[in-house]
């Protein structure tokens, strides 16, 4: 599903990441964990291609990201689903247009019924807010409504960067549902948080493994969290 | 081939349109109105000096086509003498090749030249007005040198006169403003596609978050450029519609061409070429769309 080789991401001649080695199997479930800085972001940017790679390799969907041209980088993120903790959407359309928009950017627009989609909306509970536009949504439902964009397309990996880190604790744990939910589905994901209650409760639930950046490396985390 | 298969599949695409690909752009109001304006204002600029080009072009051709197979032979002398004199030019014209034919003005008609200056009343008998004689040569024309050697031999009152003296500084004049004409339509067009490039670029700045989460959600970059694309191609081709209309309007009340009327008479479009005005919007169009791919695609490898 995605694998990092000796990869390496270095800015303004200061390295991110150093030397990251990673397998991450399909259908598993990943924390990424670590203090505020240390690249938890850079890593996941890494991982949709946002970022290139200054050293290493990069294979994701089984496409190393070398020379892939910009084209082909779009293709492979309609098979990514990304949720990040400050989600932007397009504020002048209504939230049922923002979350379609990935199949529409792909000519798939079809591809999803009313019923299907709005099964989606229910899952993720805004049914009644479809017509709003996104400026008008809380905290809680802009991070809900982008995780039903993040996945309309039923990609096969999902990304989340700190999507509870502006939710309150009930609303944190109904996105961490959502989130496993969607990995009993089969679907990949890496969560990037360093919120521990977070880890513990999804622990409880389903096997996940939990990954900490430690001077600038990945490392698998133990039995401490 | 490959390149002009992609522009024409572009082409088509952006005639086809995709009006939910359209909607993710932001409607810009102020912005829409100033781009259409602009593309009027230009647009009407454009058909004005077509219009220009044409007349001149027009000019410059009648100048040296028309004239330059006319001659003139001016003829001085003390009054016993003008009809001997008239007689050797008529002899010397008579068998010189090159001479489609020739004739000799009439009083009539020579008042009528002088009216404008004189007057109608002009008593050309009492005056020491030279008889002129013209000239019009067939496709070869005659030997200039020869004719005005034996001229001068045969009847020394007489000078051939072929308007080379001030013909060619005409149409040498009227060629330079067709010139003109066709550089200020190239400068109005590159004025246009800069324009547009600018209105294009500050959108694509203006609208960085729509094209992260564009980015982010799988758009690819012609997906996004095709959104930008098609607005300002659509708002050019509107406005140099309405600026070509209104040009093609003032035009054609203009004051009509008169035979003796001045040049600014003639400044206008004769028959098929009232149709090329219609072209300016099509290539604004054009225009339009060149530029704002191009600045899209650059702005979008910039903010990868």
């Amino acid at each position: 599903m995605l694998q990092l080789k000796d990869t390496g991401f270095s800015y303004g001649g200061r390295d991110i990441l150093k030397d990251v080695n990673l397998d991450i199997a399909p259908g598993s479930f990943y924390f990424l964990t670590g203090p505020s800085g240390t690249g938890k972001t850079t890593l996941l940017r890494l991982c949709y291609q946002a970022l290139m790679p200054t050293r290493g390799i990069v294979r994701i969907l089984d496409r190393d990201v070398r020379g892939l041209e910009r084209e082909d980088i779009a293709q492979i993120r309609r098979r990514i689903g990304v949720v990040h903790q400050d989600c932007k959407f397009v504020d002048h359309l209504t939230m049922a247009d923002n979350i379609r928009m990935p199949l529409q950017v792909s000519g798939r627009s079809g591809e999803l019924d009313n019923n299907s989609f709005d099964d989606l909306i229910a899952w993720v509970g805004l049914s009644a807010h479809m017509n709003a536009y996104p400026p008008e949504l809380s905290s809680g439902e802009r991070q809900r409504a982008a995780l039903a964009r993040a996945v309309v397309m039923s990609p096969d990996l999902i990304l989340a960067d700190e999507p509870t880190g502006n939710l309150d604790w009930i609303m944190a744990q109904k996105i961490l549902t959502l989130l496993i939910e969607l990995n009993k589905m089969g679907k990949t994901v890496i969560l990037a948080t360093h919120d521990l209650q977070l880890i513990r409760a999804a622990k409880s639930q389903i096997t996940t493994r939990v990954l900490r950046i430690v001077d600038k490396n990945v490392q698998l985390a133990g039995a401490d969290l | 081939m490959n390149k002009l298969r992609e522009l024409m599949n572009s082409l088509i695409n952006l005639l086809v349109g995709d009006i939910k690909a359209d909607n993710v752009v932001p409607p810009s109001g102020y912005t829409a109105i100033l781009t259409s304006f602009t593309a009027a204002a230009m647009a009407f600029l454009a058909v004005f000096a077509m219009a220009l080009s044409l007349a001149t072009g027009r000019l410059a051709d009648r100048w040296s086509d028309e004239l330059s197979r006319t001659t003139t032979v001016r003829i001085s002398a003390p009054e016993g003498q003008m009809q001997a004199q008239l007689d050797a030019v008529r002899n010397v014209l008579d068998t010189t090749t090159g001479i489609a034919s020739f004739r000799i003005m009439t009083d009539e008609e020579q008042r009528k030249l002088l009216e404008p200056w004189f007057g109608p009343d002009l008593p050309l008998e009492n005056l020491p007005i030279p008889r002129l004689v013209e000239v019009v040569e067939d496709p070869n024309g005659p030997d200039m040198d020869g004719l005005r050697f034996r001229l001068s031999a045969e009847a020394p009152g007489a000078i051939l006169d072929d308007h080379t003296r001030w013909r060619r500084p005409l149409v040498d004049a009227a060629k330079r403003l067709r010139l003109l004409g066709t550089i200020s339509i190239i400068l109005i067009a590159g004025s246009t596609a800069a324009m547009i490039t600018l209105a294009a670029l500050s959108a694509l700045a203006a609208n960085g978050q729509v094209i992260s989460v564009l980015r982010l959600v799988g758009a690819s970059d012609t997906y996004i450029a095709r959104a930008f694309v098609r607005r300002f191609t659509l708002r050019a081709l509107i406005g140099a519609a309405i600026g070509t209309a209104i040009a093609m309007v003032a035009i054609f009340f203009l004051p009509s061409a008169a035979a003796e009327g001045a040049f600014l008479t003639g400044l206008g479009f004769t028959g098929w070429h009232w149709l090329l005005p219609l072209l300016v919007p099509i290539l604004a169009a054009l225009v339009a769309f060149w530029a704002t791919r191009t600045a899209a695609f650059r702005a979008l490898d910039r903010i990868s």
